[in-house]
């Protein structure tokens, strides 16, 4: 069900708030086996319901997100609600603040089910990191639903939440999106508030949407992208890129880029051909661009992004808040120990990573080149956005790998962020969606990537991206067949 | 062989803004511990900072006093280590690009100390120590600094102590920090080494970290010069590290080796944007810039005020701007500055007392005093042991001014500049009828300026009572 066919059966009083939240938590409880929910907030959900039955009640004017119940990663603060990012390290912590926009959400009345399961303060492709066990995919539970927000994917398509937020740091978002055939929304850097997204890589990471539609992800994006004078790098604007979902294709110019199907696997280059084949017949105009320096802008994304991690989760010491360890006498014994035992390997492998990128004598060689390589990617993509208005990849060039695959080997992991990464590091609006599905009946993703500030074309092209796929259609042949 | 001392001083200067650096918690001194904290100054997980203007503002004025380069963009940089009290743990600052450039202090020998930089940051919170407890106190945490960085160039404890007593009189000028070593909103290290006299390469350094006081600072210098030179008299070489002042023992201890150097990892605060400071902005606070404790000497001594006396005179921008306020009076310069250095000063002698400059005398009845002794109405003798009685706040200058041939102003007279400050100060009679008797004290000061000193406090008091009482001023309002 759309959020717009929620929303208006609410407010037709085709069903109340509170029977809603309660058939999403029932959902949530029967597919728990997915562990897309680190912990369940029902008394949250049914208090906001019951307001907003209230409010409907009384015909008061509603937002389109009003009584729509969903689920908030866990990396995001909430005040009096746990907020763990996965991790040991902050197993207890409950926060004093709210992240500015869960309190949009808030006064816009989203019933909170809970919060997501995700890999360990971000860190990861495929939710296994997690301190609470993996996340598994709703397609084939033996798969990963891709990360690091896997929660929020594994929920929207399996119907146990209408929407989530998640993260993207370099693709965290947009991976598991496509994983579990969902549509998926990074957003420009800085369009969206990052005040109480507890940070991973603060130059990288942005909120948001995951969605079953781009009709529901535009209302979300359009809720949530607004300034925040809390946070200095949020200039966004109030968007309405809903209400231009319906522009026409045609005269679009999609950019085609070689560079990253290389390595793509054959079911998906081929499902993003037949689409893209698809909208030329509709009226969108191809044109081949080049995107040179994959590889390196992979790297340089690594090194910036483990560095800030390193300073960002140097304050996890166990003493004001978090997991404090019972071993070790002195100050500096306690604060190694509960970092040691809070904090699961991948986490460490990117601080110890981080530090030595900026250690004294490295700088230059690591931290300053991977700035140099950034800046050029803003470049590279400016350039190609001469020519294109949107540009079309793959949004991994494999589909869900089995459970278990990524731990064995994470500099595998790793590349499965080659496609997404750019976007992050260009600070460029990026959305995942599905496009067809594999042999194995696993979804198979496109990923769109837009100019800054633009995410009105990005999703106007997702969305006629989406009548052509047809992809809910395939989902249900799936779904009867089994 | 004689050596001679090298020393460069990195000073930091709160800056008394109302809100700390990143975030909306007021500053105060000596509040009940974290009461004055919020998630961004805490380090709370997913808080994020945003930068007060104000601070930069205060930032450049100081920049530009000190005749620094204002760099039109300058970054915030993340400062890592570890520290309870650093809640973050790192500390934003500035590194690679900071907000001033250059820039120079002149001593009064006429010798100039070149500046490094100037750069911004924030304040550590502060770490309480109580038998077998360690409290952290975050109220500090966040607060604007300013890291004024000298390059080595001063040569002795003495003009280490001038330099920066001139920068802290240059800030209270500036009204952007009250600069008291004694409370830490102004805190030094110094760096130190010695070498032959006429050698050019300098010697290896130490770093003596936080003096909070300009005694101890001299004798820090002079302990750890005279440590310095015994160690290389003896063929020892003196090793680089950061050291301490111990007050009991008066001698320097060993914090922290080289080889325990901390590696900062400094790298751009991403949370922050660039500083960009617009060439209007700069030079608005470039015009508004108060006249400058040099430039104000050297008008006093253009005027006939002896050099020592313009330096007393200049060291507290409220005697300063109060001696310029009975120049305009009227006064002589040479009369108002002996009346106001030899009479009051000798009163109070504390600097603190000094600084909180509060006369009881107008400016306008200091310039009269002057007016009389240029007529030789009086005698300098007299005119000084009244203006010290006066201005001590022993009596009012008119009940010193008794013996003299003065006429008190007619009734009507009086009468009427009641009347009128009545009506011009209105909210100060609200106040005093809602029980604010200090208020009261407001209507009596203007009526007493009005009349220039020679009316009788007492019956200007008994009038104005009577008048608010009656409410007779009322009646004669059009
Ligand atoms: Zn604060």
């Amino acid at each position: 069900m759309s959020i717009r066919t929620m929303h208006n059966g609410l407010l037709k009083k085709e069903f109340s708030t509170v029977e809603f939240a309660r058939a999403y938590l029932r959902r949530a409880e029967e597919t728990r086996s997915l562990n897309a929910y680190i912990h369940m907030t029902p008394e949250t959900a049914l208090d906001a319901a019951t307001r907003i039955d209230r409010a409907i009640a009384a015909g008061s004017p509603l937002s389109p997100l009003a009584g729509i119940p969903m689920q908030l990663k866990d990396n995001l603060s909430t005040r009096n609600i746990l907020t763990t990012c996965a991790s040991r390290m902050l197993g207890d912590y409950v926060p004093v603040y709210d992240a500015s926009v869960w309190k949009t959400l808030q006064s816009c009345g989203a019933v909170l089910l809970g919060k997501g399961n995700m890999d360990e303060f971000a860190m990861g492709s495929s939710s296994e990191t997690s301190a609470y066990g993996p996340v598994r995919n709703p397609w084939n539970e033996r798969h990963t639903p891709g990360g690091s927000s896997g929660g929020g994917a594994a929920a929207v398509a399996a119907g146990a939440a209408a929407y989530a937020l998640g993260s993207d740091t370099g693709g965290s978002v947009r991976l598991p999106a496509s994983f579990c055939g969902v549509v998926g929304l990074k957003p420009t850097y800085g369009a969206v508030s990052r005040y109480g997204l507890l940070a991973y890589a603060s130059s990288l990471d942005q909120v948001g949407p995951i969605a079953q539609s781009v009709e529901d992800a535009a209302i979300v994006f359009d809720e949530i992208a607004c300034a925040d004078p809390q946070d200095s790098t949020c200039h966004g604007k109030r968007e309405g890129c809903a209400a231009g979902l319906r522009h026409p294709l045609k005269g679009r110019r999609i950019g085609i880029a070689p560079e990253f199907f290389h390595g793509a696997e054959e079911e998906i280059r081929g499902a993003i051909e037949r689409t893209l084949a698809e909208m030329e017949s509709h009226g969108a105009e191809l044109v081949e661009i080049k995107i040179p320096h994959l590889q390196e802008m992979l790297s340089a994304y690594y090194i910036i992004a483990c560095a800030e991690a390193a300073s960002n989760l140097a304050r996890y010491d166990g003493i004001r808040y978090g997991q404090c360890s019972t071993r070790g006498v002195t100050r500096e014994e306690r604060i190694r120990f509960s970092r040691s035992e809070g904090f699961g390997a991948e986490v460490k492998r990117r601080i110890l990573l981080g530090n030595y990128a900026l250690s004294s004598g490295y700088y230059e060689q690591y931290y300053g080149n991977a700035c140099a390589l950034r800046q050029r990617a803003k470049e590279i993509f400016s350039q190609a956005f001469a020519s294109c208005d949107v540009i079309a990849c793959p949004t991994c060039p494999r589909t869900a790998p089995a459970l278990g695959q990524g731990a064995l080997h994470p500099a595998d992991g790793y590349a499965w962020d080659i496609c997404t990464v750019p976007a992050n590091l260009a600070g460029l609006p990026a959305l995942s969606q599905p496009c067809g599905l594999s042999h194995a009946g696993l979804p198979l993703g496109i990923q769109w990537l837009g100019r800054p500030f633009d995410e009105s074309t990005l999703l106007n092209v997702a969305w006629h991206c989406e009548q052509q796929a047809n992809f809910q259609m395939l989902k249900q042949e799936v779904s009867d067949g089994v | 062989m004689e050596y001679e001392l090298v020393i460069g001083l990195e000073t930091h200067v709160e800056l008394s803004t109302a809100t700390k650096m990143f975030c909306g918690c007021e500053v105060t001194f000596a509040a009940a511990p974290n009461t004055r904290c919020c998630p961004v100054c805490l380090g709370l997980p997913g808080a994020l900072p945003t930068l007060n203007q104000q601070a930069v503002a205060s930032a450049v004025t100081a920049g530009l006093a000190l005749h620094c380069q204002i760099n039109p963009v300058s970054v915030m940089e993340r400062k890592n280590y570890i520290y309870p009290d650093l809640a973050k743990a790192y500390q934003i600052s500035q590194h690679r690009h900071p907000l001033c450039r250059g820039g120079y202090v002149t001593l009064r020998s006429g010798k100039r100390i070149h500046l490094q930089q100037l750069h911004m940051e924030e304040d550590a919170g502060k770490l309480v120590y109580e038998p077998g407890r360690v409290y952290i106190d975050y109220n500090r945490g966040g607060i604007p600094l300013i890291e004024i960085v000298s390059l080595p160039e001063l040569s002795s404890a003495e003009e280490a102590c001038e330099y920066l007593e001139t920068l802290q009189r240059l800030m209270r000028y500036l009204g952007i920090s009250d600069c008291k070593m004694q409370e830490g909103s102004l805190r030094c290290d110094v760096n130190l080494s010695v070498r032959p006299v006429g050698c050019a390469q300098l010697g290896m350094r130490t770093e003596i970290k936080n003096m909070n006081s300009f005694s101890y600072m001299r004798k820090a210098i002079a302990y750890e010069a005279q440590r310095q030179i015994a160690l290389l008299r003896s063929g020892f070489a003196v090793e680089q590290e950061t050291r301490r002042y111990d007050v009991p023992s008066g001698t320097t201890r060993v914090m922290r080796s080289k080889e325990n150097a901390q590696d900062y990892r400094y790298f751009p605060e991403p949370d922050l944007l660039p500083v960009s400071l617009p060439g209007q902005w700069v030079n608005a606070l470039r015009a508004d810039l108060p006249e400058l404790p040099d430039a104000r000497a050297a008008r006093y001594e253009a005027l006939g005020v002896s050099p020592a006396i313009a330096q007393e005179l200049v060291r507290f921008r409220a005697v300063a701007d109060y001696f310029d306020a009975a120049i305009r009076c009227g006064a002589s310069p040479v009369f108002a500055a002996k009346m106001l250095i030899g009479p009051y000063f000798e009163a109070k002698t504390g600097e603190q007392e000094r600084e909180a400059f509060s006369p009881c005398v107008y400016p306008e009845q200091l310039a009269q005093v002057c007016k009389k002794l240029d007529t030789h109405a009086l005698s300098p003798a007299q005119a000084k042991a009244m203006l010290g009685q006066a201005l001590r706040g022993e009596c009012t200058l008119s009940q010193a001014l008794a013996g003299l041939p003065e006429h008190p102003p007619e009734q009507g007279v009086l009468e009427e500049l009641c009347r009128k400050a009545l009506r011009d100060h209105g909210d100060a009679v609200q106040s005093y009828l809602s029980g604010k008797e200090k208020a009261f004290q407001v209507l009596v000061g203007a009526v007493l300026r009005a009349a220039q000193g020679k009316a009788d406090p007492q019956a200007v008091r008994t009038l104005l009572k009577q008048m608010v009482d009656e409410r007779s001023f009322d009646k004669n309002k059009p």
